[in-house]
């Protein structure tokens, strides 16, 4: 048998998880119903008056909010699956390294929290009128930096609770505080981006050079703790 | 096989001399704080500074501390790193709070508000959330709690310079950094003897709550010892 390389091992274990999701849709559907209710939630909060609308930087912090509470959704749902019959230890015993499986597990929940990220912006153009075409592209990369700073220490939290009773509500208690530079870079840029009359968007890129920065940080803590908070006690 | 009662002569020694030290600076620190000049704008309030920045200082000591037993303990499986982390974060939990109490004390008095979001207020504040959270996933953390809480305090030791520096570039605020350096000649000497105290007071809490953590462990153990012994004999 061919032996086969780190990346297909991660791709396998990502593709097994998307595959399950897949059919049952049970995260991306709650998820991503979560995430429309936060932005509602949040308009009824914010919009006051005859002018119905929020500035720049209330739509970049209502859409990384809506992002952070629906990813913790995807987050606790991440190792929920090996949780039922042991299945964690076969995915532990199987021969594929454990930062391959760190990775697969990264990437299949980021790519959940991706899909629904991509439903979620045009609802906030629509309800804001927020200005998210003129930079699309570089919105998209902002959220798959944020997305991936979430999901590489959420990954990691939501290995070690696997068999906490009090899990789902641990893991927000222990994610939010880590990760705030993670929402503040990425809500500060998508501000500056969505912002019409921003003179120039240097702080844009600067603020993505330095969420792309803690990515770095956060999966290489990630990729280096996993094995040991996995591997049994 | 139960482990023996560590006798070590040198480490009561110095826990002693650790405990002396402490108990004299009570009463040494409170009479040079006094003593010490006023300042020129803020007055007797500035005097909060020789237990706030101490305070500060230890929490952010805790948080390291915390993470160099959680290395230990995540890759060497050192239950001794587990115990140092454990109670280095309770400490750091204890005088986070009282850097939580005395700052916004010193802010009312000095800028007429409670809170603001100022870049050491702000990042002593995460510090303090990421310890919290450290003792929250060790005592809620079931059957993984301790590596996870291990896991917790790497994270949150790779976050503080992060947290610094982004709410700092946050605010677009840029506080000097030189308040101790530029601490007038009178004031430099309460303020690095209380800091030295407020250290050696860290330094005795933590022996004894390690000490605390090992004895719990022995006491584990000889049950286990006993239950055993017991199951034998039958």
């Amino acid at each position: 048998m061919a032996r086969c390389s780190w990346i297909s091992q991660a791709a396998r274990i990502a593709w097994k998880d998307l595959h399950i999701e897949g059919r049952s849709r049970e995260v991306l559907y709650t998820m991503g119903f979560l995430a429309a209710l936060v932005v509602l939630v949040f308009s009824f909060a914010f919009i006051s008056g005859q002018e119905g609308t929020v500035g720049p930087d209330a739509v970049a912090g209502i859409l990384w909010v809506a992002v952070l509470f629906s990813g913790t959704v995807a987050l606790s749902r991440t190792f929920d699956r090996e949780r039922e019959s042991e299945a964690i230890c076969s995915l532990l015993l199987s021969p594929v390294p454990r930062s391959a499986i760190y990775a697969g597990k990264l990437a299949a929940t980021a790519a959940v929290m991706l899909l629904v990220e991509l439903l979620l912006v045009p609802l906030l153009a629509a309800l804001f009128s927020a200005a998210i075409w003129p930079h699309a592209l570089w919105l998209g990369l902002l959220l798959l930096l944020g997305t991936l700073g979430l999901c590489s220490v959420g990954v990691i939290f939501s290995a070690a609770l696997l068999r906490a009773r009090s899990r789902d509500a641990l893991l927000g208690a222990l994610l939010f505080p880590i990760v705030i530079p993670v929402l503040l870079a990425a809500s500060r840029a998508t501000a500056y981006l969505l912002d019409p009359a921003a003179p120039d968007l240097d702080p844009a890129l600067f603020w993505t050079r330095f969420l792309a920065a803690i990515d770095v940080v956060f999966v290489v803590v990630g990729v280096w703790t996993f094995e040991p908070v996995v591997t049994g006690e | 096989m139960l482990s023996p009662m560590p006798t070590a002569r040198k480490s009561q020694a110095r826990f002693l001399v650790g405990l002396l030290l402490t108990m004299h600076g009570f009463f040494v620190v409170p009479w040079l704080v006094a003593n010490a000049p006023l300042e020129k704008t803020m007055g007797i309030v500035q005097k909060i500074f020789y237990f706030h920045v101490p305070c500060a200082w230890l929490l952010m000591l805790s948080t390291f501390v915390c993470a160099g037993g959680s290395l230990a303990y995540l890759f060497r499986g050192s239950e001794r790193g587990d115990r140092l982390a454990q109670s280095s974060a309770e400490l750091g939990v204890l005088f986070g709070l009282c850097v939580m109490v005395t700052g916004p004390l010193w802010a009312r008095a000095a800028w007429g508000v409670f809170w603001t979001w100022d870049v050491r207020l702000t990042s002593s504040l995460l510090l303090w959330l990421m310890l919290i959270a450290y003792g929250l996933a060790r005592r809620y953390g079931g059957a993984g709690g301790r590596r996870l809480a291990a896991a917790m305090a790497l994270f949150a030791a790779a976050d503080v310079p992060l947290v610094y520096l982004s709410v700092n570039l946050w605010r677009g605020l840029h506080p000097t950094t030189k308040t101790v350096s530029s601490l007038a000649p009178g004031m430099r000497l309460p303020f690095f003897f209380s800091l030295a105290i407020f250290s050696a007071l860290w330094g005795v809490l933590l022996a004894l709550r390690m000490r605390v953590e090992r004895s719990q462990a022995r006491l584990v153990e000889l049950e286990l010892a006993v239950e055993d012994a017991e199951g034998k004999s039958q």
